[in-house]
């Protein structure tokens, strides 16, 4: 997966938007930058499929050995899926961010949050100003 | 807000990519890369740590060790050179204000004088809290050496080979909180056998401007052997693992020295200092709260102000809380009810409103392999 392609949060969560039997589909992961920020994974709490969350809900947390961090829904849906093999195999996160790192999957609801969200370009500026 | 304060290896840890982080107004870093990485390898080999954060206070005069009594929880006068001793410093409550070491040095032309190596963020408190008995004092002269100096640590199973290798002193055969005044390729430098992290391992203090060279020389001597620069993160990880009290944690001027399990730092018989006549009282008190560790299960992390509770009613709090990369489990030190204290006592620790079963375990959580 090519990370230019994908919308940013400025919380640091990424979005990969898809056609889905007529709806639009959100997976949302955390970016590189974020994990390399966290550094020492050591848990990971999902949510249950099927809670409805509005953008800037927090869906979960990620926890290092230094501190926790809420990860928050960049989009309007209902929860459809879940890494469910991603808690006990957290190092997947660093490995492969874009992919097999993928969080959780969302029916959008209302497209409107999309617009809010960074191109690349966007977020890489963001991060190297906070890098 | 003042500038942070640099030790003289700032600049090297920031070329080195360094996460640095304000502490007790320094700038300091806080991981090279990964805490857990530079945990095991202090564990499995040697981790060095910039720790000249730490203040340190130098006495000359003949009547140092006399001033030293007058304000430490332990006697100092009994050290021969080269020897060091962990002590307390308490208000007339008996809390505690600091947690120091204090040693005794000879050069090698022969003179003779006291360190007091003192929390980073207690530096400004304990040489306001000395202005009166030094006032009062003979011949001593306190010098506050802090930035005239640096310290580093060198800690883990292979400590001592690379730092013996760097100085002319016997250094491996110094017993446990013993030190020597020597030097390195010319460098005066003390070398001491303490730590924080559970481990073997060595102290180091040095002029500030030779800090670089002995932090390079260093990484020469001990490159085959793994060694690895390691950040206060990990410091943290590893003395919370030795189940060692950190001052602005388990230690504050609310907490006396029983409550801390520190008694055997507090020699009271024949002594006079602030706070004896308190903890003379306290001695022989049931405590209100002792110090334990806790051991959770799953692998969520309980943090400081944390609440321990047990039968649904709050009776403590978490003091400092990590994933344990040696034992990979979190763990924990919380203060709780004497009755609450025995080892195996179940309780449950409120994570961010996240009840989760927690036991006491005996502390310290890791003991180095001896042998």
């Amino acid at each position: 997966m090519n990370e230019e392609n994908l919308l940013y949060s400025s919380s640091h969560e990424w979005v990969r938007v898809t056609e889905d039997e007529g709806g639009k589909v959100a997976t949302i992961g955390i970016s590189a930058f974020a994990v390399q920020q966290l550094t020492d994974l050591v848990f990971m709490e999902l949510p249950e499929v099927g809670r409805e969350v509005a953008a800037g809900d927090e869906f979960g947390e990620v926890e290092s050995v230094k501190a926790v961090s809420p990860m928050y829904s960049p989009v309007d849906g209902e929860i459809i899926a879940v890494n469910s093999a991603l808690p006990d195999r957290l190092e997947t996160l660093g490995e492969d961010p874009y992919d097999q790192g993928w969080i959780i999957k969302v029916r959008l609801t209302d497209e409107a949050s999309l617009a809010k969200l960074m191109d690349y370009p966007t977020y890489q500026k963001q991060c190297s100003e906070e890098g | 807000m003042p500038p942070l304060a640099k030790t003289p290896l700032h600049d090297w840890h920031v070329d080195q990519g360094a996460r640095m982080v304000d502490f007790a107004g320094w700038s300091m870093p806080v991981q090279y890369r990964s805490i857990v990485d530079e945990h095991l390898a202090t564990r499995r080999a040697a981790g060095v740590f910039d720790v000249s954060h730490m203040a340190r206070l130098r006495f000359d005069g003949s009547d140092s060790a006399a001033l030293l009594d007058r304000v430490l929880t332990r006697r100092v006068s009994d050290l021969t050179p080269g020897r060091i001793r962990y002590s307390l410093v308490t208000n007339d409550q008996g809390g505690i204000l600091d947690d120091v070491l204090v040693y005794h040095f000879q050069t090698p032309s022969g003179r003779q004088y006291h360190l007091m190596v003192v929390n980073a963020s207690n530096r400004q408190k304990i040489v306001r809290w000395l202005e009166q008995p030094l006032a009062m004092a003979g011949d001593v002269q306190m010098q506050d050496r802090t930035e005239q100096t640096a310290m580093i640590s060198v800690q883990g199973p292979a400590a001592v080979p690379i730092v013996a290798g760097l100085v002319p002193a016997k250094v491996g055969d110094l017993g446990y909180y013993h030190g020597v005044v020597t030097e390195q390729f010319g460098r005066p430098c003390t070398v001491s056998r303490t730590g924080y992290t559970g481990e073997d391992g060595f102290e180091l203090i040095v002029r500030a401007e030779d800090a670089v060279d002995v932090w390079k020389n260093l990484f020469r001597a001990g490159r085959d052997a793994g060694i690895t620069a390691a950040g206060l993160g990990t410091r943290d990880t590893l003395r919370l693992e030795a189940g060692m009290p950190l001052y602005g944690h388990e230690l504050s001027e609310q907490i006396d020295p029983y409550q801390a399990g520190l008694g055997f730092a507090v020699n009271l018989k024949d002594r006079s200092f602030p706070g004896r006549d308190a903890l003379v009282r306290l001695k022989d008190q049931p405590r209100s709260l002792v110090r334990v560790g806790l051991e959770l299960t799953g692998r969520r992390v309980a943090r400081e102000h944390d609440q321990v509770l047990r039968d649904g009613q709050p009776v403590g709090q978490v003091t400092s809380g990590t994933f344990s990369p040696t034992l990979q489990k979190p763990v924990a030190m919380a203060y709780v009810p004497l009755s609450a204290s025995d080892p195996d006592t179940p309780l449950v620790v409120d994570v961010r409103g996240r009840p989760l079963a927690a036991r006491v375990v005996p502390l310290p959580f890791y003991k180095r392999p001896t042998g």
